[in-house]
């Protein structure tokens, strides 16, 4: 039982940071990004290079050395984000949101076949691996680097709420997200501020990539394609556009799965997850947290 | 301060503004009257970038600002206070008021700006926590505004401030026009209510079809024939 919740816990933290980019990009330019997932995707293989280059892991170093290669892979994808929202989106700007849209798809299979040109078709290995002794925990197993991923993911979890709640940035962010004009109009560059929301949003899915990359010790082209798809759920379930609601919608997900599995089988896993995407969407599309403004006039 | 010479503005395939010209010197109070559609939110929209001139030249304290995106112009010290309000809704008062304060570096500055916006609008400081879509028009026309003030601005443009509101309410906004004017701000007022207008400005332009037609001190624009019967309720 707490092994199914631990197990939740950890899947979902997974999915909240992929699906906080999502619901970042949303909130802001109303764009349902469909090739954020493969920012995840990109993130992996970008770990994978940068781990082959640092040359030999030593088991005992991997968890520091990962948590170097996590920063650096962040940086990366981050930048990868701003230059997909120059190139493909901020031409849109003033387009059809369908437009967008289909530019977005067109973007994920970009993204996707771009990286079997240059990596291939075949799964690869990765070359660090969670290992080291089971912990019990409240008679659960657990590594203590798996405990280490659900902390780190925790801890930008944090920071990002605190960074959209408290900051200067965070406030333009939220201004931009219900009123571009007017934002440009308080001296706000709303360009830049869409861009280092697209480096954030892709940052975290990057980081996602190489943790879900040293935790499931396999990663391939289309990995991002289910992904971003669950994330997509778990961004409806907290509310699309909310981050608190967002990374609860993360770890419901997860649990969900979880839970599922253990009841139904595993090949009911992705079945439940969208069953629930398909619940809310016709019964509460805000999501949890999401909710409607009431504006006076 | 402010010359605008022989603005074009196209959108769509409407031709909006026609050769506009207007000037507006250090510490005026310079009224924009004219019709619905007569291109007065065009002008404004123009000047502070949101829309781009397709000929003409916009001269803020000499520098050429016709192409300049609006955060730019805002930077400038002409700050644009749009048609409608256009509170950020689900923001509290002082979150909207923090944003007016985006470009100002330090902070102890934004709360001393912040707290005289607060001081000149008590209401405003009452509903601080208050999100500013639960406001009435009259205080969220008070919240644009403050907003605006916290900027720091040398020309504000009104864009009908007056819109909707109940008389004594409108009152009190030419009341803050006027006051804010006296600390030495120049204003530019967009107004259908040009009675309001014109008893706070000390010029005023008519515009009809997207060009001045009409121009002078707000004393003799209140006497002239054709502003009493077109804009003043007739004789």
């Amino acid at each position: 039982m707490t092994q199914l919740v631990w197990n939740g816990l950890f899947v979902g933290s997974f999915y909240a940071l992929v699906a906080l980019g999502y619901s970042m990009v949303y909130g802001i330019i109303k764009l349902l990004n469909f090739a954020h997932g493969d920012l995840y995707m990109l993130g992996a293989f970008t770990g994978f290079a940068v781990l082959g280059a640092a040359g030999g892991v030593p088991s005992s170093l991997s968890l520091p050395l990962l948590l170097g290669v996590l920063l650096a892979t962040m940086a990366i994808t981050g930048l990868a984000g701003v230059a997909l929202e120059r190139v493909a989106y901020r031409p849109l700007r003033r387009a059809p949101r369908l437009s967008l849209l289909i530019t977005a798809v067109g973007a994920s299979f970009a993204l996707e076949y771009g990286m079997r040109a240059v990596a291939g078709a075949d799964p690869r290995v990765y070359p660090v691996r969670l290992g080291g002794t089971p912990l019990e925990i409240l008679g659960a197993r657990l590594t203590p680097q798996q405990l280490v991923l659900i902390a780190v993911a925790v801890v930008f979890m944090i920071g990002l709420n605190l960074l959209v709640t408290r900051t200067r940035e965070g406030r333009a962010m939220r201004a931009i997200a219900l009123d571009p004009r007017t934002s440009a109009l308080m001296g706000i560059d709303v360009n830049a501020v869409i861009s280092r929301t697209f480096f954030l949003g892709s940052a975290l899915a990057g980081a996602a990539g190489v943790m879900a990359g040293a935790y499931y010790g396999k990663i391939d082209f289309l990995m991002g394609f289910l992904i971003g798809l669950k994330a997509f759920t778990a961004a409806v379930i907290g509310g699309i556009g909310n981050i608190p609601g967002t990374m609860l919608g993360g770890l419901l997900l997860g649990l969900l799965e979880s839970f599922g599995t253990f009841w139904l089988g595993g090949e009911w896993r992705d079945v439940f997850a969208f069953g629930v995407l398909i619940l809310f969407l016709t019964v509460r599309p805000t999501g949890l947290l999401g909710e409607r403004v009431t504006e006076r006039v | 301060m402010l010359e605008i010479r022989g603005l074009d503005v196209h959108y769509g395939g409407v031709h909006a503004l026609r050769g506009l010209s207007l000037t507006v010197a250090a510490g005026e109070v310079v009224a924009l009257l004219g019709n619905n559609g007569a291109g007065k939110t065009t002008t404004l929209s123009a000047v502070s970038g949101l829309l781009r001139p397709s000929g003409g030249a916009i001269l803020f304290e000499g520098a050429d600002i016709t192409r300049d995106p609006p955060h730019r112009i805002t930077a400038r010290g002409l700050v644009h206070v749009p048609e409608g309000r256009r509170v950020f809704s689900a923001l509290t008062v002082q979150e909207n008021l923090q944003l007016g304060g985006y470009l100002v570096r330090d902070q102890a500055e934004v709360r001393r700006r912040i707290e005289r916006v607060y001081d000149l609008l008590p209401r405003l400081a009452e509903r601080r926590r208050q999100r500013g879509g639960t406001l009435s028009g009259g205080e969220q026309q008070m919240l644009a505004i403050g907003r605006a003030l916290v900027t720091g601005p040398r020309l504000l443009l009104l864009d009908e401030p007056s819109m909707g509101l109940a008389p004594l309410v409108v009152a009190s906004v030419m009341e803050l026009v006027a006051g804010i004017n006296a600390e030495g701000t120049s204003v530019l007022l967009v107004e259908q209510n040009a009675v309001a207008a014109l008893r706070v400005a000390h010029r005023g332009y008519v515009i009809e079809n997207g060009t001045c037609v009409l121009g002078g001190p707000a004393a003799e624009l209140r006497e002239d024939s054709r502003v009493v019967e077109a804009y003043l309720g007739g004789a």
